[in-house]
């Protein structure tokens, strides 16, 4: 296997610029801090938290709003920690829902730990069996096109695992307070009354 | 976790003792649109009732958790749900409700109970024991019914304290309404 030449800030400021109607979700750790880095949004709800539910959230969101387009951006030791919300989402299938995980294969917070992508576990495939009709890997420059016009407007719910270059750019981070997260994102979606919901 | 309970004396479809019946008009009147579950015998009834309703979506998890990031992430799009789980998925859940404590989400769990009357599985019990205590370290509000006309209001007033008050709240639902499971029964079917 070559070594990826993709690096993560840059296929998320692909992903996100002109971002139109898109809502995104971020994994806690280096996709959050990835997203923030290509500007701290009111309708980016980064998790700081409760790894493993990225992908579950994004669900939520997808069937609460199926006028949006939800994008999940995460990790590989994120992802794998929901490997059941795969089976899940694929039973729903959600329509305007995408989940891109951000693959080098490490766990970056914690020490880049190996993890089990680095020895071949297939998130794509384990996403294709669960029955999303657009699984891809992505490693390349000449995919990203395609890879935006999946999480922008392909019918979905699209799953793409992007391979990443082994690297630790520097912390971008957003807001920490969950509560305000919260309100900011639902006032900038639902409107003023939803303070009062 | 399919196998049939055997509920105390059967109430008909219209009796004031019917409570999956009682749950699923509360939900009606809460606006509840999404109903997330892991399959358990107790709320078989109440999951038939809400699959059968046009105006709920019932969604079928692998495991109690994702129900708590679907509920996060539900309610950041303005729809209200409730997870339908028993006392043994209550361990699963821990960490993820510190994230929507974090964020103030409001939470509905109708909780059926084991391991306490007449369990026959020892391995319900140390996890139906420690259900109450665990929730509510967590920041849950516990709210236990056992008869079976208390169980409409009690989750009325879940909903409402849950959506009104930005509250994580659980209604458990004692195994002395649920019914005792035994497989005995399963075998002289």
């Amino acid at each position: 296997m070559t070594d990826p030449t993709l690096r993560r800030r840059e296929v998320v400021a692909a992903l996100l610029e002109e971002r139109g109607d898109l809502l995104v979700v971020a994994g806690l750790g280096s996709a959050a801090w990835d997203c923030t880095a290509a500007g701290d949004h009111p309708l980016t709800f980064p998790l700081w938290g409760a790894m493993g539910q990225a992908a579950m959230m994004g669900l939520g969101l997808a069937l609460a709003q199926p006028r949006w387009r939800v994008l999940v951006v995460t990790g590989d030791g994120e992802a794998l920690m929901g490997l059941g919300a795969l089976a899940t989402i694929g039973v729903q299938a959600p329509q305007n829902l995408s989940i891109v995980v951000l693959d080098n294969g490490r766990y970056g917070e914690t020490g880049m730990q190996e993890s089990h992508t680095a020895f071949g576990v297939d998130l794509a495939r384990i996403a294709g069996a669960c029955g999303f009709p657009w699984a891809e890997n992505v490693a390349s420059a000449q995919q990203l096109p395609d890879l935006r016009l999946a999480v922008h407007t392909r019918p979905g719910p699209n799953f793409a695992v992007v391979k990443v270059m082994v690297e630790k750019p520097p912390l971008v981070l957003p807001p920490r307070d969950g509560a305000l997260l919260k309100a900011r994102f639902r006032r900038a979606l639902l409107g003023p009354e939803a303070d009062t919901q | 976790m399919t196998t049939e309970s055997t509920a105390a004396p059967v109430a008909g479809p219209d009796s004031p003792e019917d409570w999956p019946a009682a749950i699923h008009r509360a939900l009606f009147h809460g606006g509840v649109g999404l109903v997330s579950y892991v399959p358990d015998a107790g709320h078989k009834r109440l999951i038939e009732l809400c699959r059968s309703d046009d105006a709920i979506r019932t969604l079928p998890l692998t495991t109690e958790e994702e129900g708590i990031g679907l509920a996060m992430g539900a309610w950041l799009g303005g729809e209200k749900s409730v997870l339908l789980l028993q006392s043994s998925g209550v361990g699963n859940l821990v960490n993820v409700l510190g994230g929507a404590r974090e964020c103030r989400s409001p939470l509905v769990m109708i909780v059926t109970m084991r391991g306490e009357y007449g369990e026959f599985n020892p391995w319900q019990v140390p996890m139906g024991r420690a259900t109450p205590a665990v929730l509510r370290e967590m920041g849950v509000v516990v709210e236990r019914v056992s008869e079976a006309l208390a169980v409409g209001p009690a989750v009325e007033a879940a909903l409402r304290l849950a959506y009104r008050s930005y509250a994580a709240v659980a209604v458990l639902i004692a195994q002395s309404l649920v019914g005792i499971k035994s497989f005995q029964e399963q075998v002289d079917r």
